[in-house]
């Protein structure tokens, strides 16, 4: 999966990469909590810098790791989303979640 | 209204087959000269109607999806998404926002949602037990 995971003792830095649909979004939310599992992190945020396709899948390992973050008492937060994604973001009202307006590949 | 082009696809309901049915139809709406905004829409949506062909009508069997793709006159374009699976009892309600059958929480139930923001129409006729035809129709803006 190609995915960088980049860790401190209290935050997990989540790049994703690619194309984010029902057929990768298992692989990748498995990959996401194996590791926050383990490191119990305070903040998790999901980089989307390097993803050039994201559809409802997306909105479901957004929403996914966010209920995990809740139960770890930790936050969740979204950077560098591309505009085309943050149109499907809206739907869901995960734009709330992101720090960053725009980033990353406008493909 | 008349069809210019058309072009047909058929293929396994494997979810590796998501990137190449909203890439290929992608591809064949190309030649209207859209813009990177109603690529991604288009993409979007053939992504959302696929998946429901994999996850709801088919379960997760191998079964063939059929995608007909239709240029019309004044920039229209026709998407068809077929499949012969087990149907949906309430259209109404599958459609509304954030329903979902799923239960982990991982879906979000707003397959059909996205359909309608990324097109300009979207029809769903379907019998339970022979299977669901999706139209998504949208008109191109860049070449007016």
């Amino acid at each position: 999966m190609p995915m960088q995971i980049q860790t401190s003792e209290t935050e997990m830095v989540v790049h994703l990469t690619g194309e984010i649909d029902h057929h990768s979004a298992k692989g990748m939310r498995e990959e996401i909590d194996q590791v926050a599992q383990r490191l119990q992190p305070r903040r998790m945020i999901l980089d989307f810098g390097e993803i050039t396709f994201m559809d409802s899948s997306g909105i479901g390992l957004v929403l996914g790791r966010y209920s995990l973050m809740q139960s770890l008492g930790g936050d969740l937060e979204l950077t560098r989303v591309p505009g085309h994604i943050q149109k499907v973001m809206r739907m869901a009202g995960l734009d709330r979640l992101t720090t960053q307006e725009q980033g990353g590949n406008n493909r | 209204m008349k069809v210019l082009n058309r072009m047909r696809l058929v293929f396994d309901s494997r979810s590796a087959n998501e990137g190449f049915a909203r890439t290929a139809v992608a591809a064949f709406v190309a030649q209207l000269d859209p813009t990177v905004e109603e690529v991604n829409d288009i993409r979007t949506a053939v992504s959302e109607a696929v998946t429901n062909c994999i996850v709801h009508a088919y379960q997760n069997e191998i079964q063939p999806i059929y995608i007909t793709a239709c240029l019309l006159q004044d920039n229209w374009v026709q998407i068809k998404i077929r499949d012969k699976g087990c149907g949906i009892p309430d259209v109404k309600k599958a459609m509304e926002p954030l329903y979902t059958t799923c239960t982990t929480g991982e879906r979000a139930g707003l397959g059909f949602a996205l359909m309608e923001s990324m097109s300009d129409r979207v029809k769903v006729r379907s019998t339970p037990g022979k299977g669901t035809t999706v139209t998504l129709e949208k008109r191109i803006h860049s070449r007016l």
